[in-house]
This record gives structure tokens, sequence and C-alpha cells, in this order.
């Protein structure tokens, strides 16, 4: 790599907890690196040898198919041994032997750790348990800083920027992960944030996120560049309803045609996945191929999660400092 | 007959108000006498004396809400070793929750607390009953038959008493007993599954938050239940401002009810739990610091009458876990002084005031003739170097269990001799 020998680290933190502590230059960094594995990505051979010799380890205590699969091809691509552990909550007592695991892990002497858990600060737990370097693939209601610098690269290759452009986050924003990164992401990059929801899925002390509040859907739409969707998480919808019904909730809050048409002209429509087709957003409008960026956001994901495991990777003890710190002693 | 003299103390009493130089005569168990200069002619023969050098002695504090693990999770803590925490703590009496398994909701069980508590404990320990049968709060317990076995208070401990019919009947029955009922004031579905307070910080923590509004509400219920049977209610802790500015309003109004805080509330603030502190995750939870500053006061005012430990032993396996699933609770019987007196050295609460809703104030609600320094009562005292400043090591605790929020901590003031009933149940050591 060119920038291996400059004194400065190329990424200067050692897991990717979140999108919180992150700069603009880091972000803008791993954007960078991340253009340069779309470009990998779409040869013939997609492989390089960044991760030769490492072991990346997929820790999942909640279930997930595109993040985790996204995960191993980056890591595979990037040449490392990848291990995927599914950890269903209902065969462990739940959270009872996280750190159990983390410990256990750690013997193995793995050298990423990829970590998804439904409860929010389970990965900063486990990170303070472990000596290899840990990525947040989401936990709870917290971060999913992967899914938020992958919306990122979305809309900066195809708008050329993030600066300045007006981008509406609309829905369950109370048990969003992804809002919350998003958030603060698009903030540091210098978008303007709004946020769209009924009053049930906006959390308390929002207000002082620094975006825009609306609940009128239309009225928060106008003039927006992006319309980012979130999932309305039914599995959450726990403890008293927040929406009466999903039809009441799309006749106010799903995303359709019309709706679309109160943005700005040609406003590109997102969704982390996985979709619940005419509960936030009609299918027509996921599938329309100059609109949608769904499919887009997916293929980046990967770039951006080999940038991640790259950026971490450079500041993994190796081969030749393990010696160095040998002859020295 | 065995007597002791504590010469050149500090004596601070907060129920008279006096706070002078002097010595204290202890004569089997009891005071005998105390006062400046109290024996200008020599200690008498036979006296053994303990020299104060000018330091705190005050009378012992009592603590009306701690948890232990007896009977049933022995592993957390015993009623010895909680009087053994309570002991370098300066507590000299406490009140012990029902909160145990099984529940303390019988007669035969309010004497089993009273039996292992003179065989084990070595300070005074007073059982609290449930107030509600398996602290299900659906049927009210035998309020009259406990209170003549020896419960001091009748409570759902770490439990809300939800349904409002059946508060109303306890309320109403209680007072054939002018029995104390306390209350751990949160709506439980308005609280239902909440890990912190709700705030912005729990919002960008992604934590499921518990509002203020939840205790704010069941209080407010619960006032109008006292208006109409007349009850002697006690808040086991209050933790915002909302709750605060009620029971002011409610005193105003002459209803019998009174309110606790815990020491760790008036110390920290919800921002205190940082990245995931489950050491502080704690029921009701550390709220805003206007909440905290709106506690200290109440204390100051008077509206809050006691101040608690909250002491809630856990063991490691429920603390170390991701915040939403960790228990609540914290140990908090051995800083239950040294953290409430930085009320003292930050100037915002007098020294009596804090001494005194720990001691006489509780003493007085729960029934018990201690708390005060006075001729003819139990000597339960505790003498302290109140300036002292000291780095808390939670290993050290001499409770079972080590959840203290406060390890690392620097603290003032230390505990350096604990009497009860004329008897030295802990000095400090010289080298810690």
């Amino acid at each position: 790599m060119t920038d291996a020998h400059s004194t400065a680290p190329f990424f200067p933190h050692r897991h990717l907890l979140g999108i919180e502590g992150l700069s603009a230059p880091d972000i803008a960094g791993l954007l960078n690196l991340s253009d340069r594995y779309v470009e990998q990505n779409r040869q013939i051979d997609k492989k390089n040898a960044v991760l030769r010799g490492r072991t990346q380890i997929n820790l999942f205590f909640e279930a997930s198919t595109r993040t985790q699969s996204s995960f191993e091809l980056a890591g595979k691509r990037l040449g490392a041994d990848v291990m995927n552990m599914s950890v269903s909550s209902s065969s462990m007592k739940k959270g009872e032997t996280l750190i159990d695991t983390a410990v256990t892990l750690n013997a193995m002497r793995p050298d990423l750790l990829i970590v998804r858990h439904a409860d929010s600060g389970a990965v900063d737990l486990l990170a303070r348990k472990v000596s290899c370097s840990v990525i947040n693939a989401g936990d709870g209601s917290h971060e999913h800083p992967t899914q938020a610098l992958l919306d990122a690269l979305t809309i900066r290759r195809r708008l050329g920027r993030i600066e300045g452009l007006t981008v509406a986050i609309c829905g369950d924003i109370l048990h969003s992960r992804v809002a919350r990164s998003n958030i603060l992401l698009l903030s540091t990059l210098g978008a303007r944030v709004r946020l769209i929801a009924p009053p049930t899925l906006l959390p308390r002390g929002v207000e002082r996120f620094g975006c825009e509040i609306f609940t009128d859907m239309r009225e928060g739409l106008k003039g927006c560049d992006i319309v980012m969707m979130l999932r309305l998480q039914l599995e959450r919808m726990t403890g008293g309803s927040y929406v009466p019904s999903q039809r009441e909730y799309f006749h106010y809050y799903g995303l359709d045609y019309e709706k679309l048409a109160c943005a700005k002209p040609g406003a590109l429509v997102m969704h982390p996945g996985p979709m619940n087709r005419g509960v936030e957003i009609d299918s027509a409008v996921a599938d329309d191929v100059v609109r949608s960026l769904i499919q887009e956001q997916v293929e980046m994901g990967v770039a951006v999660r080999m940038a991640v495991l790259d950026a971490l990777s450079r500041n993994l003890p190796n081969e030749a400092e393990a010696s160095a710190g040998k002859a020295s002693r | 007959m065995s007597r002791t003299a504590y010469l050149n103390a500090r004596l601070l009493d907060p129920a008279s108000g006096l706070d002078v130089k002097g010595d204290l005569l202890v004569a089997d168990g009891l005071i005998a006498d105390l006062g400046p200069n109290l024996f200008p002619d020599g200690v008498p023969d036979g006296v053994e004396t303990v020299d104060c050098n000018g330091k705190l002695l005050c009378p012992g504090l009592v603590d009306m809400r701690v948890f232990t693990g007896e009977p049933g999770s022995e592993y957390r803590e015993t009623l010895a070793t909680a009087s053994q925490s309570a002991a370098a703590g300066g507590v000299t009496s406490f009140l012990v929750m029902p909160n145990s398994d099984p529940v303390i909701d019988n007669v035969a069980l309010v004497d089993f607390i009273l039996r292992r508590a003179r065989d084990t404990a070595i300070v005074n320990v007073y059982p609290t009953a449930a107030l509600t049968v398996g602290l299900e709060g659906r049927q009210m317990t035998e309020i009259g038959l406990m209170k003549e076995a020896g419960a001091l208070a009748f409570t759902d401990g770490n439990h809300a008493v939800r349904n409002a019919l059946v508060m109303r009947r306890a309320m109403a029955y209680s007072r054939l007993f002018d029995a104390l009922i306390i209350q751990h004031a949160e709506e439980p579905d308005l609280a239902a599954g909440g890990a912190m307070n709700e705030s912005e910080l729990a919002s960008r923590l992604g934590l499921p938050g518990i509002s203020a509004i939840a205790e704010v509400i069941m209080i407010e219920r619960d006032l109008r239940l006292v208006e109409l049977t007349g009850a002697r209610y006690h808040v086991a802790q209050v933790s915002c401002a909302a709750s605060v500015e009620l029971i002011r309003q409610a005193k105003a109004r002459g209803l019998k009810v009174t309110c606790g805080v815990s020491a760790p509330h008036l110390a920290l603030n919800e921002n205190d739990i940082g990245t995931y502190r489950t050491f502080l995750k704690l029921s009701p939870p550390l709220r805003h610091e206007d909440d905290r500053l709106a506690l200290i006061e109440g204390l100051k005012d008077g509206t809050i009458d006691v101040i608690v430990s909250g002491h809630d032993p856990q063991d490691p396996e429920t603390k170390r876990r991701p915040f939403a699933e960790a228990a609540f609770g914290a140990v908090g019987l051995e800083t239950l002084l040294p953290v409430s007196l930085r009320l003292h050295h930050n100037g915002q609460v007098p020294l009596a005031r804090l001494i005194g809703a720990m001691s006489f104030v509780p003493a007085d609600l729960a029934g018990l003739k201690t708390g005060r320094l006075a001729a003819g009562l139990p000597a339960d005292l505790v003498l302290v170097d109140i300036d002292k400043p000291w780095l808390l090591d939670a290993a050290k605790l001499r409770s079972r269990s080590k959840n203290s929020p406060f390890d690392e901590t620097r603290l003032e003031g230390r505990i350096l001799r604990t009497i009860v009933a004329g008897r030295t149940v802990f000095t400090l050591d010289p080298g810690a």
C-alpha cells in the first residue's frame, strides 16, 4: 500500500464500534478506500492478499443475512480465513455467556471480530475483553457503523458529495441503530438531516440530535435530495403498540410515488433492508431502477466492509513488527 | 458495670442541635452522660478511655433501605456480611427489605430474620415485611401480626404496588396499627423494559428509558390515597425534581408523607453511566443533573427526610452483562456516609442536617429508640474523621458483593470506630 509508510496511522482506531468518535477525515479516508474496493469488486479477479494469514470471526448473536454474508465476502476477498458463528439468542440464556464467549474466542487468536448483538452496548462490552480488533455489525438500538458508511458511499458515488445535501430519515427512528449511525455520519460530513416519524417512534430528546424533526411526511420531504426509509421493526413492537396498524402506518408514513413527489425532483430512495414491502415502502418505488439505490447499497456494503477490515488490519501487529520486537528484547 | 469514656470528641447530636467539644460516657451499653469537660477531676478509676482526638462522635447511622440475600441468595449477602459492611460504614441499625426467597410475608419469617440477626449480625438489624403476599400485589399481608412480631414497616421492597385498590385497602387497614407503608414509587407499565433514565443520553446510547413520569404518577396516585385513608406513607427513594415538588406540596397540605433519597442519587447523575457502566444501573435510575440538584435542595429544606444506602448486593454474573440485561442495584452501606459527606464538603447541606437524615429522622420514622446522643439511650455511636480523603477499593468492601459505583473513587470522610450498644464492632485498621 502506498500510504503504509506515512507516520500518521491511516485510521487511528483499534476498533470500529460506532460512528461516534470518528472525524470527517477518518470517514473520508474509509470512503476513498472503499471506492478502490468497488473497482476491485467489479473485476473478474476480486481478491487481494491484504488479510492473508489473518483470522476473521463473524459472531452474530442476532440473525442476519445480508450483513453477515457481506462481511464474509469482504473478508474472503481480502484473503482472510473467515469463520461464521451464529449464536441464536434462544440457545443461550441471553447475554449470560457473552463475556465467556468473548474470552473463549479471544483464546483462538482471531485478528478481527465482527459482532452483532441485540443489546445496545454489548459490542463495546465485548471489545473490552478481547485483544483483537472489533467491528460493530449492529448493537441493539445503538449503532450500525458500516451501514452508515455504505449509505454515505452510495450517496457520494451517485451525487458526488455529502456536504450540503438534505437527507430525510423516515420511520422507526426509536429502535433504529441505522438511524443513529447515519445521523452522526451525515452530520459530521455536513449534510442536513431530517427525521420523519410518528411521535411514538421518535426517541426522547431527539430534538437535541441536531436534526430537523417532522411528524408530517409530506412536509418533511420537501426539498430533500435523499429519502432514507427505515424498516418498521415488527419484532420490536412489544410492550404497547407504537402504531395502530400497518395499514394506517403505510397511509401516513409509507413511501409511495405520491409522497415521493414532495421531495426534490429526482430525489433518490434508500433502504437498509430487509424491506417490509407495503408497510414502509411501496414495491414500485423500491424497485424503481432510476430512483431506488437499494441494490447499489448492497454492492457498496461489500466494498465498505473490505475498506474497514483493511483499515483496521493496518493497526494490527504484523510479522515484521513482531520479529523486530523479539529482536529488541 | 462496664464503662467507657470517649474523650476529646466533637459531639454532634442533630436531634438536639448539640455541636460541642466534649466527652461522652457509656455505661452498660447505654449513654450515661455527655457534655463539654465531663470529667473535670479526671476520669474515674475503672473507666476505659478512648481518645477521640477531636474527631466527630455522632449517633450511629440508621439505614432504612437495605437488601440482603438471606434467606435464599446467601451467595450475594447474608445478614452477617451486611452487618459487617454496615459496621464499617458507621451504620448501627438498618431495616432489611423483604425481597428474599422466601419473601418475608408472614410472622414466622419475620421471626426468622430477627433470630438470624440476633445470632449472626454485629449491628441492629430490623425486618420490614411485605405489604402484599409474595410481593404479588394482590392480597395484603398480616400487617398487625407481623408488626407485633417486630416488622418495622410494610413494603414490597423493590416492587411497586401496582393495583390502586390493593394499595387503598392496605393503607386504610394499616391505620389500625399506625403501620408505616413504604412504596417503591414506579408505575410498572410505564417503566417496563427500561434500563436507565429516559433522556437524550438514553436515546444516544440506544437504551430503553424509564421516564421520571413513572415515578411522579405513582406518587401522585398514592398521595390521593393517603389523603383518603390517612395512612403513614413513605416513598422509599425519590429520584427526580418533580417528585420532590410533589412531596413538598403534600407536606404543606399536612399529609403524613415522608420520603428518602439514596446517597448515590445525591452524588451521581445519568452521565456517570458513560459507556454502559452497569454498576451505575440503579432503581430508580440516576437522572439528569437538574434532578440531582433538586434532590439536594429537597434534602436541605427538609422535603426529603432521610438518606438511605439502597444497599443491593449483586454478584458479578448479573452485572457483567450488556446494560439492558444487567441487574439493577449497588452496594452502599460502606459508602453511605462518605458519599453523603460530599454535600457537606461542597457547602450544599449543613453537616447536622446530613447526619440527622441518617440518624434520628429515620429512627423516629421506624419507631426506634436510637439515633440521638442522649442519656439513657443505647450507645449506638460512630466516630468519624470527616475530612480524611481516601480511595475506595471495591475489592476491600466487607459486603459479600462488590458492585459499588464508587470503585476507585476519591471519597472524603472515614469511619474510625463504630459502636453498637456500647460495644465496638468496627475500628479502622490504621494501615487502611
